[in-house]
């Protein structure tokens, strides 16, 4: 990890011990519209340790995507408190606290794959052999070694979407978030990045956010599980993976597997009838 | 060379000679009607004059007489095709490119103004683009008057431009420049100000979260992505600023320039002058245009997928 980072954290530490990246508390997102106002979000409390990995899930409107979109500043909360890394999602973001990989892979159709991953290095004003350096170790790491010179309409769907993932990691955020990256995706494609995605996770610890509404994902990929319900936008159930760090594909075979896909099947069924 | 590689630069060139031949017949064919009409309409447009001036009717003529006199014409109505292109050829090879009898000559003069207007006008344009987009009140201030700006005839507002920037003491190219640049950053304006907000969100957002400068997201997202509209604009400005140009040369009574050329040929009626100095203008139009189309092509060659 960066230490120049480690000094912006120092206040994020909680009793537990375990240093909190976000902290959410009573948070609300309400939109005004013409008759009545729309609760986005209602009294959401979530805390997320550094270095778990945690999905949110649950059908659409249910505010997943707007609990992260708060948490990077993209949007603002209407009452309550957030916190990055402990500070404000607004310090967060200047300070480069968290990468984040959007829908849609948004490459930039006029520059090359590596010109693509050293855009966030180029805008923080990192030198250019240096920035080179660092995105031709990214594209490695995501396994798109040797497709540096290509630009993004000559890549398919997936290796686009890698590239924005070396994207949004070039510059070693501590935290990263992701918005349904693999729903545009096949479901082998998706698999294989999965798989990917988890070892990435493994090797690095880094923590991540992760938005889907695919119960499978969410538990091969996720320590800790957020099942979300919509009307108004709310969190119904955290569920701690019982399931080892180490995972592979086959792992969805298994008794433990299915019993937590169950259990939180149960929760997004409850989160509907409530 | 292997034979693979030989057997490939031989299908390259087929290839090549076959879109050429695709490309070539039907502009071959839209061409020898244009001659075809043009040399039946100098014929009866000009036939009255030739009998009245050239031919004796007293005498009487065959049709291959009258034929020939059309054709062959000092002030013609309408020159035949070859006297155009004699008279455009023979300015260009009688005569020392500095004098003011060789087109090239007024090429050079006319050309002078178009690009430093075209230049102007870009440059203007990309400024109030960028204006616009980052400011609503600009928007809301501006974007009305430069549309309305484009609702005064040209052939107005020259003489008044000229006669103001003369008392000024600028004169010769700055003026027609300026009137090449009124015409020129209309559609850079426009096509710049769609451009430039032409980014999706998801793309602004990504800059967003990068923490980037409105600079930075200005330079790295919104002018790359405006390009693809520059360019169509560009294409038009450059051939709007000719017509500026040209226009600005007629109510000076300018000496030189492919507008003064047109002026003095009808002022003596030399009317083979003027089409050659038409032509000569057409051809300073399509050479403009297509130069910018191959910065466009170059600019954007990478761009397959979009």
């Amino acid at each position: 990890m960066n230490i120049s980072d480690v000094s912006t954290s120092a206040s994020a530490v909680p009793q537990g011990g375990a240093r909190m990246a976000v902290q959410v508390r009573n948070a609300s997102v309400v939109y005004q519209t013409a008759d009545t106002p729309v609760h986005a979000l209602s009294d959401i409390d979530l805390d997320i340790a550094e270095g778990e990995f945690v999905s949110l899930i649950g059908p659409s409107g249910c505010g997943k995507t707007t609990l992260m979109r708060v948490i990077a500043d993209l949007e603002k909360i209407s009452a309550g408190q957030v916190l990055v890394n402990g500070v404000s999602p607004h310090d967060a973001r200047l300070a480069r606290s968290y990468g984040y990989v959007f829908q849609a892979p948004a490459l930039f159709p006029w520059r090359t794959v590596l010109a693509n991953v050293t855009l966030p290095l180029q805008i923080q004003g990192k030198g250019r052999s240096q920035a080179k350096a660092i995105a031709q170790e990214h594209l490695e790491r995501v396994g798109l070694k040797g497709f540096e010179g290509k630009y993004p309409w000559q890549l398919s769907g997936g290796m686009q979407q890698r590239v924005s993932i070396a994207r949004a990691l070039s510059f070693e955020p501590r935290i990263l978030m992701m918005d349904e990256p693999f729903g545009a995706l096949d479901e082998i494609t998706r698999d294989r990045l999965n798989e990917q995605l988890q070892q990435l996770w493994q090797r690095e610890r880094r923590t991540v956010v992760f938005v889907t509404h695919s119960i499978a994902e969410a538990v091969y990929l996720s320590t800790k599980i957020v099942v979300m319900s919509p009307r108004p936008g709310r969190i119904v159930k955290v569920i701690d993976s019982p399931l080892a760090d180490e995972r592979h594909l086959g792992l969805r075979d298994t008794a433990a597997f299915m019993e937590l896909a169950h259990e939180v099947r149960e929760a997004l069924a409850d989160g509907h009838h409530a | 060379m292997p034979k693979a590689t030989a057997q490939h630069a031989h299908g390259w060139w087929a290839q090549r000679m076959q879109t050429a031949v695709h490309h070539g017949v039907p502009v071959a064919v839209v061409l020898l009607a244009v001659l075809l009409l043009w040399y039946g309409a100098a014929w009866m447009l000009n036939a009255p004059g030739a009998i009245e001036r050239v031919l004796d009717a007293d005498v009487g003529y065959t049709w291959q007489e009258l034929f020939t006199a059309t054709m062959s014409m000092e002030r013609p109505l309408m020159p035949a095709p070859h006297q155009v292109v004699l008279d455009f050829w023979s300015s260009l090879t009688d005569w020392p490119v500095d004098s003011p009898r060789n087109l090239l000559y007024h090429v050079a003069v006319t050309g002078e103004s178009t690009l430093l207007g075209f230049v102007m006008g870009t440059a203007l344009g990309l400024v109030l683009s960028v204006l616009i987009v980052h400011s609503r009140t600009l928007d809301r201030a501006l974007l009305p008057w430069i549309v309305a700006s484009q609702t005064v005839p040209v052939l107005a507002i020259a003489p008044i431009v000229l006669v103001i920037l003369g008392s000024l003491g600028f004169a010769g190219v700055a003026p027609k420049a300026v009137i090449a640049m009124y015409l020129c950053f209309f559609p850079v304006t426009v096509a710049m100000v769609q451009g430039l907000r032409s980014p999706q969100r998801i793309e602004t957002e990504m800059m967003h979260t990068y923490a980037a400068s409105r600079w930075q997201a200005l330079w790295l997202l919104r002018l790359p992505a405006a390009l693809p509209f520059l360019f169509p604009a560009l294409r038009v400005g450059i051939a709007a600023g000719l017509v500026g140009a040209m226009v600005a040369e007629l109510p000076t009574g300018a000496q030189a320039g492919l507008g003064a050329k047109l002026l003095t040929g009808s002022y003596y009626g030399q009317t083979v002058q003027i089409w050659s100095a038409l032509v000569m203008s057409a051809l300073l139009g399509l050479t403009l245009t297509a130069v910018v189309a191959g910065i466009e092509r170059l600019v954007l060659r990478h761009r397959g997928g979009v």
